[in-house]
């Protein structure tokens, strides 16, 4: 899926777990998610700190967006 | 039962007819063997007759194609076989596509099996691998040979209700069918002996070949995020509580596309995951852990990003075809696109 929306000329962030198969897939722009059943979240947290975790992800996946690359690249910390 | 009576399908070329320029040939039938039938006679070694060949013009076949079945069907009918045999038509596309649907008609109408031959890169090979048996062949007449020998065993077996083993043993082309059976090693050893054989740089043979994925190159990145609309995407399974369109657990054939613009926070209440493939506890519990709405929410109040998209996109990534897959999105990135999302966030469990 992430292949056809950046056909189209959308940029794509893909946020997954399993960073290997995104890599596979063919998915360009990837951020690490935190677990497969919840990739944006942590039940183990408090509701506010799994709010900030879930923050923390976004704003690097929309910073990902914003930075030019020409290969596969995983956003790391 | 008596020798087993076979019809035999080609095209204008392999009939002798002439090439390209008689290609519009319209269906004809000659009874006996005609052209390569002689070699598959052969290789029956009186087992089979071929008691007659229906012949018809690659491109009279592709632009007629309606009319064309319609004629092959009467006159295959009418010599009562047990069996139909096309081509082989190796690497040529049209025949291909004509050997693959005779067979499958015939298999469809007349309830008797059909096998056929082509070059893996034949486009007939996409199209009928999963309901015809297709024998893998070279690329060029030249396998001729080669193809009966694995054609002609297999026929038998087709025509006497045999069991087929499988793609590799046969030598047809894998239909994408996974068959369970027992084996007397267990799956942990079988994966350590083909780890080991790897890391030797040994030949090993895979228990489930990965399908082969293509590459996009990176879009440009957007420049001012204030000004962006973000749209969501996710194959976590996300969909408004109830499931309404009944997307499946797994091997999804379908996608949704639901109205977010009066959700701040997805909830237990509003959303569920209708993924069978992971735990749907936490998803459940609270849905922005796989589609983070609430956040986005958040962000577009505070003016970093411009707008979050009004609608997002869902399917259940779980054992659901590539192919299927790349039709959804094919279908609702062009919507994106017109509807003006400037970048994508696609989430996966």
């Amino acid at each position: 899926m992430v292949k056809e929306i950046e056909r189209v000329g959308i940029p794509v962030v893909h946020i997954c777990t399993v960073v290997p198969i995104s890599l596979t897939v063919g998915a360009n722009r990837i951020v690490p998610a935190v677990a497969i059943p919840h990739p944006l979240g942590d039940p183990k947290l408090e509701i506010q700190e799994e709010k900030d975790l879930r923050r923390k992800i976004i704003e690097k996946a929309l910073r990902a967006l914003t930075v030019e690359i020409e290969l596969q690249t995983v956003f790391e910390d | 039962m008596g020798n087993i009576r076979v019809v035999h399908y080609l095209n204008q070329f392999f009939a002798g007819i002439g090439g390209e320029d008689r290609a519009d040939h319209r269906p004809e039938v000659r009874e006996g063997v005609v052209g390569p039938g002689m070699a598959i006679k052969a290789g029956f070694k009186g087992q089979a007759d071929i008691v007659a060949t229906v012949i018809c013009g690659d491109s009279y076949f592709g632009e007629n194609t309606d009319e064309a079945k319609a004629e092959i069907l009467e006159m295959i009918k009418k010599y009562e076989p047990d069996l139909l045999i096309a081509g082989p038509a190796f690497n040529a596309g049209r025949y291909g596509f004509a050997c693959g649907t005779v067979a499958d008609m015939v298999q469809k109408e007349l309830n008797i099996p059909a096998i056929t031959g082509m070059y893996e890169e034949n486009p007939g090979v996409e199209m009928f691998r999963k309901s015809v048996y297709i024998i893998s062949t070279k690329n060029s007449a030249a396998g001729m040979r080669d193809a009966v020998a694995k054609l002609v065993p297999l026929a038998l077996k087709l025509v006497r209700g045999e069991e087929i083993g499988s793609a590799e043993e046969e030598g047809y082309i894998e239909r994408g069918l996974r068959k369970n059976y027992f084996s007397d090693i267990r799956g942990s050893e079988r994966a350590v002996d083909m780890l080991v054989k790897k890391l030797k740089g040994e030949e090993y043979e895979t228990e489930y070949p990965m399908p082969a994925f293509d590459r996009v190159p990176p879009n440009p990145p957007i420049k001012d995020l204030s000004k962006a609309t973000i749209g969501l995407v996710t194959s976590g399974g996300i969909v408004p509580k109830g499931n309404p369109d009944h997307i499946e657990s797994s091997s999804a054939s379908k996608y949704g596309k639901y109205d977010i613009s009066a959700f701040d926070d997805l909830t237990a209440q509003t959303h569920e995951t209708a993924h069978g493939g992971y735990d749907p506890v936490y998803a459940n519990e609270d849905p922005d852990r796989v589609l983070p709405v609430d956040i986005l929410r958040d962000l577009e109040k505070e003016g970093i990003i411009g707008k979050l998209h009004g609608y997002f996109y869902t399917t259940v990534g779980n054992g659901t075809a590539v192919a299927s897959a790349k039709k959804f999105a094919e279908e609702f990135s062009q919507e994106l696109k017109a509807d003006g999302v400037d970048a994508v966030i696609l989430t996966s469990t």
